[in-house]
Formats: structure tokens, C-alpha cells, sequence
């Protein structure tokens, strides 16, 4: 048959057997660092940055959100092996592999531009500013195709509440790890390094907004964008920045990278939108992997309460 | 015999790429989005055999294998057969048939007009490949309906710079075997025009 319509098993029963070693190596080291933990805060700081923290890591306690689709999930295999990752490389069957090794710490996020509280946070700290909670979002790539992925993390909104931003900050910037070494897609000039991406503040601070940091109830996989990302279900998949290492708070504008390499065809809002095409390809509907007929795309991609974030806007003009 | 043994050997070639792919189908090898993987796999190796194609005059002229003229039909059948594959895909698995889709996709997006001008440009090739249409057409009417052919490479490394998002990289790779295959031919017609001129001025002594 050629669409094999992927049955829906447990992650745990596809997971690569190399990665379940990794595991039990993870939890060797997680319950050192839990017995550490235990014994004081003072040893905090020496035992989390010896964690590896591998990918596959389980993330407990996860709440259920009233944000959630009930749709069918996208298996792991395929949220994890068919990556828009252009850090990594421009096809997308090749960032699973690519980014294997990636470090993910010690990973650190800059809060800087107009906010009162500047600072440098370690992503573990970050993780734990909010209970995590468990987000099955559509997903929709611009491309034309589209999942359905439990996401793990909690909104932006509790990250940006504690920075606290000025009210001249309109916008917030998200960059993304530079860093050729590791990737190697950044030693090509395939777009402009670092990734960056910008939200207005108003669409940052709405609760879909996702600080994302695990995927099907586990620690982010590389090649997903570990360890922090965001996830924005109502735009295109790219404004969903990934790996992010500075968060800046400003007055202007920031230029998204995409919009950046081809203005006419990416823009700074990129909404879902099904009646206005990119200009090489209609966006009237979308293939859900695994499904073998396209399905029309909704606008803001079914989340229709973000509307009014764009009450009175002209959203041909603003694309 | 050395022409049937190839003649085998690169039919059989050709059909490799198709084998993988029904090989990866039957095996849940075509990865989460199979229809991309089909779409981009028979659209390459259409581009790729119509380069094949049209290497092989150069080929056999520098290498004085004359011979290989002999498979160059062949090839650039399979090259039409491939173009053949990409477009049921792209009709059957990708629009399922929607007409009124597809009529909106020839005429407003750039890289499906021309992908599709690339492939009809195909089928006059294709129709006049047999030995009897040479001779109903005669030599040199068949080499000048033939000669679509540049055209249809053109054509289809238009359509896939248009169609990548960023990376330009492969479509650049293809354009400049193309830019190479076609300035050969351009090399080889100025020469040869040369030639016509030296040969119908026979007795004019240069410089007088
Ligand atoms: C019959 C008309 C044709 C149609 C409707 C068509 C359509 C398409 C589509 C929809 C794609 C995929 C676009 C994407 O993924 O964004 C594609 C890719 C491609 N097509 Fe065509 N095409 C046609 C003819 C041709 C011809 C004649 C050639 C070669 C001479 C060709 C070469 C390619 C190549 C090289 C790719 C990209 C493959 C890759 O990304 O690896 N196409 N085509």
C-alpha cells in the first residue's frame, strides 16, 4: 500500500533502542542529581549543569490543557524525522540525524532590550518558572502540509510577566542559536544566521502563545528545536522560532529572517490563511501527514480566537 | 552487440529510480510525507535524463565512441517517461484529479506553467521517436523539431529554481550542466558556420 495509514502506538514502542539505553543513562544521572537536589538548594547550581539532559527524558506532572485538539496526533516518527530545520540542513528528512549530537547544555537565554528585569536564565530554571503542560496544537507548515503534536510547555506569557517589559516595548525578538560548529546548515548561505523571529506584544502575551520545551510528554528532541522554543499554532510553522538563546524586548519592528530573504513571499505576521496564497502556491488547503486527500486550511488555522489580536487590519497587506 | 548489451544494461539502469521507489513504498520507506518524496523523485530524475540526453552527442564526439548514439533514443524516452510519472503525480496523488485546481495552478503560479510547458514541449519528441517518423519527417526536420529539447531543460531548471524556498543550491548545480551542455552546442554551430564561410569562399586569399 502506498499511504500507510501509521498506526497509533505509544511512542515508548518506536523509540529507536539506542535512545532507550540513552534513557537509562539519563535516569542513572537524573537520580544522582535528584539524590543532590534532595539533600539542598545550595548543591543546585553544581548538580544541574551535570545532568545530561538526553533527549527521550520523560517530563512529569504535565497538566491536560482546554487549548487542545482532540484530532488525531501525527505519529512521533514523523513529528520527529520530517523537520523544517534549515540550522540543520534544508531537507527535511535529514535534522533527525544531523542534530544528534547537539548540546543543549548548559543553555542559557538572554532577556535583554526594554525590560526591567535583564538577565541571563538558565533553561533549566526557565522550565520550571510554570507547571508544564500538555498542548496538542495543529501545526501548519507553510510548505502545505500540516500535524498534530502534543507539545510540552507553558505560555510565553509567564516567562514575559517576569521580565517584566517597559511600555515602550512593542514587539519581542526571539534568536536562535548560532553556532556553525554544530550546525552545519549555518555554514551555508542558504538564509541569514542567526534564525530571528518577532511576535507583537499583544500576540506574545495571548495564551496560545507556547514556550515549548518537550514533545510527546518528553524532553524536546534536537531536531524539534531543544531545548526552548516557541509554538505559535495560528501562523506558519517558521514563526515558531526554535532553539532560542536571546529574547529581546523593542519598540521596533524586528525583521523576521524569512521575511528578510524574500519579502514578497514571507511577511512579518504570516498567519494561517487560506484566501491569501504565497505567491508560488495556493494556501487554500493542506496535507495532514498521513492523510492522503488535502484538507482545506482554516483560517488562523482553526484558532479563531486570536482574531481580535487583528481586529481592523487588512490582512492581505499584512501577510 | 556492444550497442544491445547497453541497450539492456541502461534500460535497466533507468528503471532504478522507479524500482526504489515502489521498493520504499511497499516497505514504508517514503517517509511522512510520501507524496513529496514521489513528486521530487520523478520530477529529478526527469531533469537528470533529459541532461543525460543531451550529453550524449558530446560524449560520443569527444570520446569517438559513435556507438552511443545508439541509446540516446532510449534515454530520452525514459526521461519522458519519468516526465510522464511526475505529472500523474502530480494530477493523481497531489490535486486527485481537481481540475479547477489545477487550471488555477497553470495559470497563476509561475513554476507549475512552466514545469507544464517543459513537459508538452516532451510529447512531439516523444510521438516522433520512432524510425518511421525520421523518415516521414527527414533528417534534418526531425533534428530541428528535436532540438525541444534544450527548451524542456530550460524549462525544467526554471521550474525547480522557482519552486525551492531558499536553497538554490541543486537548481544552480543543474543550470550550470545545462549552461555547459548548451555552450558546446553553441561552440560547435559557430564553429561549423565557420566552416560553411571558409568553404564558400574558397579562392578569396584572406587579406587582400
Ligand atoms: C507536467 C507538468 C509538471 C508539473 C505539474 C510539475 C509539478 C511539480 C511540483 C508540484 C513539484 C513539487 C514542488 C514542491 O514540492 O514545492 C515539482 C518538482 C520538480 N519538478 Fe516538476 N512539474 C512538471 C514538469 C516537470 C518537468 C518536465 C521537469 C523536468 C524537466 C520537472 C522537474 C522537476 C524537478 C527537478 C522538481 C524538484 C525536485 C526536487 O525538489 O528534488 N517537472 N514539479
Amino acid at each position: 500500500m502506498l499511504i500507510g495509514k501509521p498506526a497509533a502506538i505509544p511512542s515508548s514502542e518506536i523509540t529507536p533502542k539506542a535512545t532507550y539505553v540513552n534513557r537509562r543513562e539519563f535516569l542513572a544521572g537524573a537520580g544522582m542529581a535528584g539524590a543532590a537536589v534532595a539533600t539542598g538548594f545550595a548543591f543546585r547550581d553544581l548538580a544541574v549543569p551535570a545532568v545530561t539532559v538526553s533527549a527521550n527524558a520523560r517530563i512529569d506532572g504535565l497538566q491536560k490543557s482546554s487549548f487542545s485538539t482532540t484530532e488525531k496526533e501525527t505519529p512521533y516518527k514523523d513529528v520527529t524525522n520530517y523537520n523544517n530545520f534549515y540550522e540543520f540542513s534544508t531537507d527535511k528528512y535529514e535534522p533527525a540525524e544531523a542534530a544528534k549530537n547537539f548540546k543543549t547544555r548548559p543553555w542559557t537565554v538572554t532577556i535583554e532590550g526594554d525590560v526591567k528585569k535583564k538577565q541571563v536564565l538558565d533553561v533549566d530554571a526557565i522550565m520550571k518558572m510554570a507547571a508544564p503542560e500538555e498542548r496538542i496544537y495543529r501545526h501548519r507548515c507553510v510548505e502545505g502540509w500540516s500535524i498534530v503534536v502534543p507539545w510540552v510547555g507553558f505560555s510565553l506569557s509567564e516567562l514575559i510577566k517576569r521580565a517584566d517589559p517597559l511600555p515602550k516595548a512593542k514587539f519581542v525578538e526571539f534568536t536562535s542559536l548560532y553556532d556553525p560548529k554544530q550546525m552545519p546548515g549555518q555554514r551555508t548561505g542558504v538564509l541569514r544566521w542567526p534564525y530571528v523571529e518577532g511576535l507583537r506584544m499583544d500576540e506574545a502575551m495571548h495564551p496560545l502563545a507556547l514556550l515549548c520545551f518537550g514533545l510527546y510528554g518528553e524532553v524536546l528532541p534536537n531536531q524539534n528545536g531543544a531545548p526552548l522554543r516557541i509554538v505559535l499554532p495560528w501562523k506558519y510553522g517558521f514563526k515558531s522560532a526554535k532553539s532560542i538563546v536571546r529574547i529581546r524586548f523593542t519598540g521596533d519592528q524586528p525583521t523576521n529572517t524569512w521575511q528578510e530573504a524574500a519579502p514578497r513571499e514571507y511577511g512579518f505576521y504570516s498567519n494561517v490563511n487560506p484566501n491569501v496564497d504565497h505567491p508560488r502556491w495556493s494556501q487554500a488547503k493542506e496535507r495532514r501527514l498521513g492523510e492522503f486527500l488535502k484538507r482545506p486550511t482554516l483560517m488562523f488555522n482553526g484558532y479563531d480566537q486570536v482574531a481580535s489580536l487583528y481586529a481592523g487590519m487588512d490582512l492581505k497587506k499584512n501577510f | 552487440m556492444k550497442v544491445r548489451f547497453t541497450k539492456i544494461a541502461v534500460f535497466a539502469a533507468a528503471l532504478i529510480p522507479l524500482g526504489r521507489l515502489a521498493w520504499k513504498a511497499l516497505h514504508d520507506g517514503l517517509g511522512a510525507n510520501p507524496i513529496e518524496v514521489i513528486t521530487h523523485s520523478t520530477g529529478d530524475w526527469t531533469l537528470i535524463l533529459v541532461l543525460v540526453t543531451l550529453s550524449i552527442t558530446p560524449l560520443r564526439r569527444m570520446t569517438r565512441q559513435y556507438w552511443l548514439i545508439g541509446i540516446r533514443r532510449m534515454i530520452g524516452l525514459f526521461a519522458f517517461f519519468y516526465g510522464t510519472l511526475h505529472f500523474l503525480t502530480y494530477i493523481w496523488l497531489d490535486k486527485f484529479f481537481d481540475i479547477h485546481e489545477m487550471l488555477k495552478d497553470v495559470a497563476k503560479r509561475p513554476f507549475i506553467t512552466v514545469g507544464v510547458s517543459a513537459f508538452v514541449l516532451m510529447i512531439p519528441l516523444a510521438l516522433s521517436s520512432t524510425a518511421w517518423s525520421i523518415r516521414r519527417l527527414g533528417g534534418k526536420n526531425w533534428q530541428r523539431l528535436h532540438r525541444l529539447i534544450y527548451v524542456t531543460g530550460i524549462l525544467g531548471v526554471v521550474h525547480y529554481a522557482w519552486l525551492v524556498k531558499a536553497d538554490r543550491r541543486k537548481p544552480i548545480e543543474y543550470g550550470i550542466v545545462l549552461g555547459i551542455l548548451l555552450l558546446y552546442r553553441l561552440a560547435v554551430w559557430m564553429g561549423s558556420k565557420f566552416m560553411e564561410r571558409r568553404a564558400s569562399f574558397p579562392a578569396a586569399p584572406l587579406g587582400t
